[in-house]
């Protein structure tokens, strides 16, 4: 049952990015691609990762992937006019493909991993404690500075790009809510008794 | 013939359908009943008599509404995405129900019983926005494209203030599973034990962001009438917009179960001397589900950017701060344990 589920969740992750990369149309390619991660989510719950499976729906595919449709949706470009373009830049392409392949087979050629790390890979799921857990001890207690350091590249990385975009024009209105809220009849009008054949 | 359910793979199988038909169908037959009150206390509100002519009542109504969806012609668009125009009511549909396989009724009675539980009705509940993307997209017109973007946008942003607001449960329970969040509501005082009392301010903000989420009113900007038509649903009919439908609808009622759970203690009884039972669950998602009701017939629908406002200048910063406070509350054991309900000492 469990190799089934493996084979079918490897297929759709193997013909997911297929699609992803040979689909004409870039919204199919992102609906693929959403495949992919989902699959790939059902990969790690069958390792016994469940809490890393449900982050990656949660961030990639709940959100990530959901701004890349939202983009791709919004964008208007002739894509076949592109296609036409990259096949320009075709052997190029595919000379960096061939030397990162082989970059690759040499790497792993000559691969040895430590006797220690065979073991830790066959066994995902700490006896004792449940792997949402064991995350947690990692993070935050081993590893704790080395996780607040993230963050604040993070933090630095938002800050920069608020800095970067955000700029104060004079000449657009703008709604301000509190003095909207404020606002009642006897400040925004006034009634005046106009005499007939006088006017104001 | 036990054995051959617990020890056979066909047996497993035969069991594991028998489950899941055990939730799905008393489910779509409760929701047929749950669009009628709906109605209903819509048109009560309003002083109108609402649905009174198929069945007693009009109790059939939803019955019948469903057997004429289903007979009318389905209509795609020219320039239509097929394969993505269809998927979308499905996946809708779909991403409504399996959420509904970790939700618990009664003490241990759930169809999967899993660690991450929350977790995983969150990853589902923010999936269910694709069908409305697609559906917006696939349908190549201007007012469902125009449906579907709000839609990401909204459903996206609300999302956000429900993940801290779920974080906040889970510091004070120290679990991701909800029958662990359920029993950490129990205690010697009943109603004054669950969640809602420690946790007020973020069962405001959670109906609010559920309200947004499912895009009902006062939040439904998606379908605005007014502006947009019917949004992202101005291009299906028959059996694709019935789909829409059910899945939005199965969307309320979800949220009205988590409610019940995270907030009003699920399957639990309000008073010590009363037995636990289902029945107070599916009386909280009632009583949830009246809210939802009334909220949509009494206040008029938000314009888009007090939406924004809303979602990312008030919730965010006040869901955040909260998960801050709640964590302070629960470490240094503030309030004698009240935001800590640990089973094993923190």
């Amino acid at each position: 049952m469990s190799v089934f589920a493996f084979y079918l969740f490897s297929i759709c992750v193997i013909s997911g990015g297929l699609f992803t990369v040979i689909s004409r149309n870039p919204v199919h390619s992102v609906l693929w691609l959403i495949l992919a991660f989902l699959s790939s989510a059902g990969l790690f719950v069958m390792l016994g990762a469940e809490f890393v499976a449900m982050l990656l729906i949660i961030v990639y595919v709940g959100a990530v992937a959901v701004l890349f449709l939202f983009v791709v949706m919004m964008l208007d470009i002739d894509f076949a006019e592109l296609k036409a373009e990259m096949a320009k830049y075709m052997p190029l392409a595919l000379l960096i493909a061939v030397v990162i392949l082989m970059q690759f087979v040499m790497a792993f050629g000559a691969w040895e991993s430590n006797a220690a790390a065979e073991g830790l890979r066959a066994q995902v799921t700490p006896v004792d404690r449940h792997n949402t857990e064991a995350l947690g001890l990692i993070l935050y207690d081993q590893y704790f500075l080395l996780f607040q350091l993230s963050g604040l590249i993070l933090l630095v990385a938002m800050i920069g790009a608020i800095v970067l975009t955000l700029r104060h024009r004079e000449d657009v209105k703008r709604q301000d809510v509190v003095a909207q809220m404020m606002r009642d009849p006897k400040l925004a009008m006034e009634l005046k008794d106009v005499k007939p054949g006088q006017g104001l | 013939m036990p054995e051959f359910f617990t020890s056979s793979p066909l047996g497993i199988g035969l069991l594991i359908v028998g489950q899941v038909l055990l939730v799905v169908v008393p489910l779509l037959v409760a929701l047929a009943f749950l669009m009628y009150a709906d109605r209903k206390i819509w048109a009560a509100v309003q002083m109108r008599r609402g649905p009174n002519v198929v069945g007693v009542f009009g109790l059939l109504q939803s019955f019948a509404d469903f057997g004429k969806y289903i007979v009318k012609e389905v209509v795609v668009p020219a320039g239509a995405d097929k394969g993505v125009f269809f998927m979308a009511p499905m996946v809708s549909l779909v991403m409504a129900l399996i959420a509904w396989a970790v939700i618990p009724f009664n003490d241990g009675w759930v169809l999967s019983d899993i660690n991450v539980a929350i977790l995983y009705v969150f990853a589902v509940s923010s999936l269910e926005v694709y069908g409305v993307i697609m559906g917006g997209w696939a349908s190549n017109s201007k007012y469902p494209f125009l449906g579907s973007l709000r839609s990401a946008a909204q459903m996206i942003s609300y999302e956000v203030s429900i993940g801290l607001i779920i974080i906040g449960v889970i510091l004070s329970t120290g679990s991701m599973n909800f029958g662990s969040i359920v029993q950490a509501q129990d205690g010697d005082w009943g109603i004054f034990n669950w969640y809602w009392l420690p946790h007020l301010p973020m069962l405001f903000l959670f109906l609010i962001s559920a309200l947004a989420e499912t895009n009902r009113p006062p939040f439904d900007l998606p379908e605005a009438e007014s502006e947009l038509v019917a949004g992202y649903q101005v291009e299906y009919s028959s059996t694709p917009f019935l789909l829409f439908m059910i899945g939005e609808l199965v969307a309320v009622v979800l949220m009205c179960a988590l409610v019940s759970l995270l907030f009003f203690g699920g399957w639990l009884s309000p008073v010590p001397f009363l037995p636990d039972g289902i029945f107070w669950m599916v009386a909280k998602m009632l009583f949830v589900f009246f809210i939802f009701s009334m909220v949509k017939a009494i206040t008029p629908r938000y314009r888009y950017d007090q939406l924004m406002r809303l979602g990312w200048k008030v919730f965010l910063p006040f869901s955040l701060f909260w998960v801050v406070f709640v964590a302070f509350a629960a470490k240094f054991d503030w309030f004698w344990g009240f935001y800590a309900r640990w089973t094993v000492g923190g």
